[in-house]
């Protein structure tokens, strides 16, 4: 079987004469189109969606919008140009060009990385899967979708480099991407924040807000790789996750425009009566929030972490924003604060900033969180209310690191089993939050016309009026 | 600061120190392991605390163990031969989500003496050993139930078990990444049962060796590195089916009550170590120990009933742990006593009749486990890294079981006095009954075999042998009579004090098994004598080696020359 390469995969990697990368591909793309029908969003395959879809790297290339059949869309291979000088920007190989090529020594670990961040593409679709049914708008669905394709996207990124770069077994890892399902006990997804499900459009929203921007994060540390190829590609990735963030950040809050419009009607902050009008109400948004934040922060893994260390220290993986950092970019004999219990109290201390990487992504990480949050704010502001959505301590409901098991508190106070208990309904979302939220979903197909619980966009997609038929149904 | 951070410890010459190693512990106090017990399968689930390890500066995090751990391990094997005899399948497994074990801490190395590392791989060496053992010989089988990440001496541990069963979720591996991660070897039994005991192909094994993430999956199977894999949600379900399998083909008893095991009464002081029937004289100044066994002081049951009645106070079983305490005791606490000198007291003709009934009701259950605790604890003495003495003098009791600590020394020195000259005797139980970690019988070994000499001491079973017997048998080193005896004896001693430790322990190592190789002389043997060459190598623990780079982001700076 032979497949026309230039028109079926766009991409700046010379594809159309790379027999390895030809070889592999003839086996994987079809593997790819049998688990995007099996796995992708259900019941979609003859929708015709208003997708964007990068051809090329430059500004007009990477934004083509146009309607496309999710299974015809052309899912591509594009790296971030080249720069000829390009060096390793940090760590015990400072200052060397940078990698072209797969070093020996760094094999395995850079294959995990990859495989580690390529596998939570998929997985992303595969929790994702059933949203379509309960879009509150063409407007969301056409969102959703553009996520879908784009994770699928970024998975075909990672798989480039396996193909490309790691031969047999690069060839097998990138078969077992395919082969994991979100969620299956049997089968599951490398990392746990990624076998839970997306059950409903708030989840989803605060999914593609808070960990999509862990995504980002990762993405971040592995521009700075000086494996050059990563790099190249992750920075790409970069310019579509960017999309992600803001699906979640106004989807969420268009969730909070709408309960604050009608709290304001209303004139209420009676929980009771916003979900009787069909709104969610912004305890339970926080509750929400509260979740997917610190199943996020887990995500970073601990706090003191070798693997992070000599990551860093071999040039794999660098810092958010690594060439703004004014230090050595070595960090040999540096520090870093990180928390820890003392006494029954939360305390700081300061360790080996090499092994303490994760923690200090993490704490970028929701420097950048606490920004978005702060703009919701300025929504209940301007409705004139005086409710604030917090995000909540680093230390709250972790499961990894640390802070693993031990009960803390979302103002950061150590705290009795027995208090948790008390407090966590208060805390998390419960079983009738979830049902109440899940109640609310429901499918909203005609063009222009939103769920009652979400108020529209201020302005369409690529400058289409809101009520565009972002999907036809067929 | 670092030198701190060092387990030490091993340098006190006192006894009873703050620092100094205990082997006794009690389910009870356990802090790494649980054991439950359900019809005829135990299970061990390894739960470690991270915050404690036996020494500060390292964390035991992902199931990672130190010596503390395997001492519990250890008394864990120990409770389930003796107290819970209905027991035939051991399912090893772990508490933690998607971890089995990740093998020895890593931290834990790097900060510790050479010494240290030496003895925690030899005594985990031992331990692992001693699961094979009690397979091989009293029907009790292991099951090693991966459930997760299964790495270093994690896997070490699951390949001691019978059975290899690993959770096929897409992501747990075996692995063995001490060469690539750490640049050592996975020295306890890692290389070797990857050879002799799961026959798993040269260059397989090699990739395997070095590759960091491990083999998981169909793979791990196809390459013999497990016995099967299995998914997660049949996982339970899978093991339990072939721990009862397993246990059909045990022959361990359907019903009967175990014995307890309480804790040794020890007095440590100054002076040494003061057991019921074992007494260990320290004698800092000329750097040795002289451990003495003393036979019982009044008739043993003869019958089951009295010996289960008797429990841990049964003169073998008593004696063989207390032995074995003093023998860990000294190996952990004294590393510059480097003389043993063996000696035994009391009448030859109890410790013959109790030779008699640990030979003639071997089948049953206490008493073949007991037989396992002497075999144990006797091959532990034949790979210490000590010179062991025996002085055979007047009021000694080496007949049978105690003649094996003679047979054991590196030299055997009696006394042929005039008067009050004494004997030695063998019984059955020296053709044996306590093989060696070379499957042969100390007497084997000592006359390799040879059919001439075998026969001769053969006819003379039962019978005391004067001095001169003895010597004539080449049972004995020396003949001493009253006027040599002590200068001669003094000179030994001293002489051999003033040797290079580490000269005698490999030459003694190598003397002390002759002839054929087991895969426990090649653990003991090849993989350790290489594996603490590594240890001592700045490739591995200089400052800027393996070991002690690992985890703190700098790479190992290796000195490039093969040697």
């Amino acid at each position: 079987m032979s497949i026309n390469y230039s028109d079926k995969i766009p991409n700046n990697v010379n594809l159309s004469e790379d027999k390895t990368l030809q070889r592999a591909l003839e086996h994987w793309q079809p593997e790819f189109l049998n688990w995007w029908a099996d796995m992708g969003p259900e019941g979609s395959q003859s929708f015709d969606v208003y997708l964007r879809t990068a051809i090329s790297v430059d500004r007009a290339g990477w934004t083509q919008f146009g309607h496309v059949k999710m299974p015809d869309y052309r899912w591509g291979i594009f790296l971030h140009p080249s720069d000829p000088d390009c060096k390793i920007n940090f760590g015990e190989h400072r200052g060397e060009a940078a990698w072209r090529e797969v070093p020996g020594e760094h094999r395995a670990n850079l294959r995990r990385i990859i495989v580690t961040q390529g596998d939570t593409e998929p997985a992303s679709v595969e929790q994702q899967r059933h949203l379509g049914l309960t879009a509150p708008s063409l407007y969301d669905l056409r969102n959703l979708f553009q996520v879908n394709v784009e994770e699928g996207r970024h998975l075909w990124a990672m798989v480039y480099l396996l193909h490309r770069y790691f031969g047999r077994d690069g060839r097998e890892e990138a078969e077992a991407l395919l082969g994991r399902r979100s969620g299956d006990a049997d089968n599951p997804r490398i990392l746990g924040a990624f076998n839970e499900r997306t059950p409903d459009w708030l989840s989803f929203f605060m999914f593609t807000y808070f960990t999509d921007r862990d995504g980002k994060f990762q993405l971040f540390a592995l521009a700075e790789s000086g494996f050059e190829p990563l790099a190249r590609t992750t920075k790409f990735m970069l310019t579509e996750e960017s999309h992600h963030m803001f699906v979640g950040e106004s989807g969420v809050g268009r969730i909070i425009q709408r309960t604050c419009q009608v709290m304001n009607e209303l004139n209420t902050e009676d929980a009771q009566k916003l979900r009787a009008a069909g709104v969610i109400d912004l305890e339970t948004l926080q509750r929400y929030l509260n979740f997917h934040f610190s199943v996020t922060v887990d995500l970073f893994g601990a706090d003191q972490s070798s693997n992070a260390a000599t990551f860093y220290s071999a040039g794999l993986k660098g810092r958010y924003e690594e060439m703004r950092q004014d230090d050595d970019h070595v960090l040999k004999g540096d520090d870093y604060p990180i928390l820890c219990v003392e006494g029954g109290q939360i305390a700081e201390k300061r360790v080996s900033a090499l092994s303490s990487l994760n923690e200090r992504l993490r704490d970028d990480y929701i420097i950048d969180t606490v920004r978005g949050v702060g703009r919701w704010n300025r929504i209940i502001e301007k409705a004139g209310l005086a409710f604030r959505l917090t995000v909540p301590h680093k230390a709250f409901n972790r499961k990894i690191g640390t802070f693993a098991g031990v009960a803390v508190s979302l103002d950061g106070k150590i705290l009795t089993q027995g208090e948790w208990n008390a407090r966590e309904r208060s805390w998390l979302p419960t079983a009738e939050d979830r049902a109440f939220v899940a109640s609310l979903m429901g499918k909203v197909a005609t063009p222009g016309h939103f769920a009652n619980w979400i108020s529209p966009p201020a302005v369409g997609i690529n400058r289409q009026p809101v009520d565009f038929a972002y999907v036809r149904f067929n | 600061m670092a030198s701190n951070l060092q387990p030490a410890g091993l340098d006190v010459s006192a006894t009873g120190g703050a620092d100094t190693v205990s082997f006794q512990t009690h389910p009870s106090q356990y802090r790494h392991w649980r054991l439950s017990v359900e019809g005829p399968t135990a299970t061990l689930l390894m739960d470690t605390r991270e915050d404690g390890g036996i020494r500060p500066g390292y964390k035991l995090k992902l199931n990672s163990y130190d010596l503390g751990v395997d001492i519990e391990l250890h008394d864990a094997l120990q409770r389930i031969r003796f107290e819970h005899p209905t027991v035939r399948t051991v399912i090893v497994t772990s508490a933690k989500e998607r971890i089995f074990c990740s093998g020895a801490n890593i931290f834990m190395l790097g900060l510790s003496s050479h010494a240290w590392k030496v003895n925690f791989c030899k005594f985990t060496n031992e331990t692992r050993n001693g699961m094979e053992d009690s397979s091989r010989h009293s029907g009790l089988k292991f099951i090693a139930a991966c459930n997760g990440t299964t790495a270093g001496g994690g896997y070490e541990l699951a390949l001691a078990c019978d059975e290899i069963i690993l959770v096929d979720d897409r992501s747990s591996a075996v692995s063995l990444p001490e060469v690539p991660l750490l640049g050592v070897l996975p020295g306890t039994g890692g290389l070797t049962r990857l050879t002799d005991k799961r026959k798993v192909r040269r260059d397989l094994a090699d990739i395997f060796c070095t590759t960091t993430e491990g083999v998981r999956g169909a793979r791990a199977k196809e390459w013999r590195l497990v016995d099967e894999v299995v998914k997660p949600l049949q996982f339970k379900s899978y093991v339990q089916a072939r721990a009862l399998a397993l246990a059909v083909q045990s022959n361990r008893p359907d019903a009967a009550q175990g014995i307890a095991l309480r804790p040794l009464a020890c007095r440590a002081d100054a002076a040494g170590y003061h057991y019921g029937f074992v007494d260990v004289a320290i004698e800092p100044d000329s750097r040795r120990a002289t451990l003495t066994v003393r036979a019982p002081e009044s008739d043993q049951p003869t019958d089951i009933e009295g010996i289960i009645a008797a429990g841990d106070g049964w003169w073998p079983l008593q004696m063989a742990r207390e032995l074995d305490d003093a023998i860990l005791m000294l190996r952990a606490n004294h590393l510059d006593l480097g003389i043993w000198v063996l000696k035994t007291a009391g009448d030859p003709a109890r410790v013959l009749a109790v030779d008699e009934v640990l030979q003639n009701a071997s089948g049953h259950w206490l008493i073949r486990e007991t037989l396992g605790m002497l075999r144990r604890t006797l091959a532990r003495l034949d790979v210490s890294s000590r010179t062991l003495i025996s002085l055979i003098e007047p009021g000694s009791c080496f007949a049978g079981t105690l003649l094996e600590l003679a047979l054991a020394a590196d030299r055997i020195y009696m006394a042929d006095y005039a008067e009050q000259a004494p004997s030695i005797t063998l019984s059955a139980l020296n053709y044996g009954a306590y093989p060696r970690v070379d499957g042969q019988s100390r007497l084997f070994g000592r006359f390799y075999g040879e059919a001439a000499s075998m026969e001769a001491v053969a006819a003379s079973t039962g019978t005391a042998l004067t001095p001169k017997q003895a010597l004539e048998f080449g049972l004995i080193t020396a003949a001493l009579d009253d006027i040599d005896w002590r200068d001669e004896i003094r000179l030994v001693l001293e002489e051999r004090a003033s040797l290079s430790p580490d000269a005698l322990t490999g030459m003694e190592a190598n003397l002390r098994f002759g002839g054929a190789e087991t895969m426990e002389t090649r653990v003991f043997g090849r993989l350790s004598a290489w594996q603490n060459w590594i240890f001592i190598r700045p490739n591995a623990v200089g400052t800027e080696g393996a070991l002690k780079t690992f985890g703190t982001g700098n790479k190992a700076k290796f000195n490039w020359e093969r040697v």
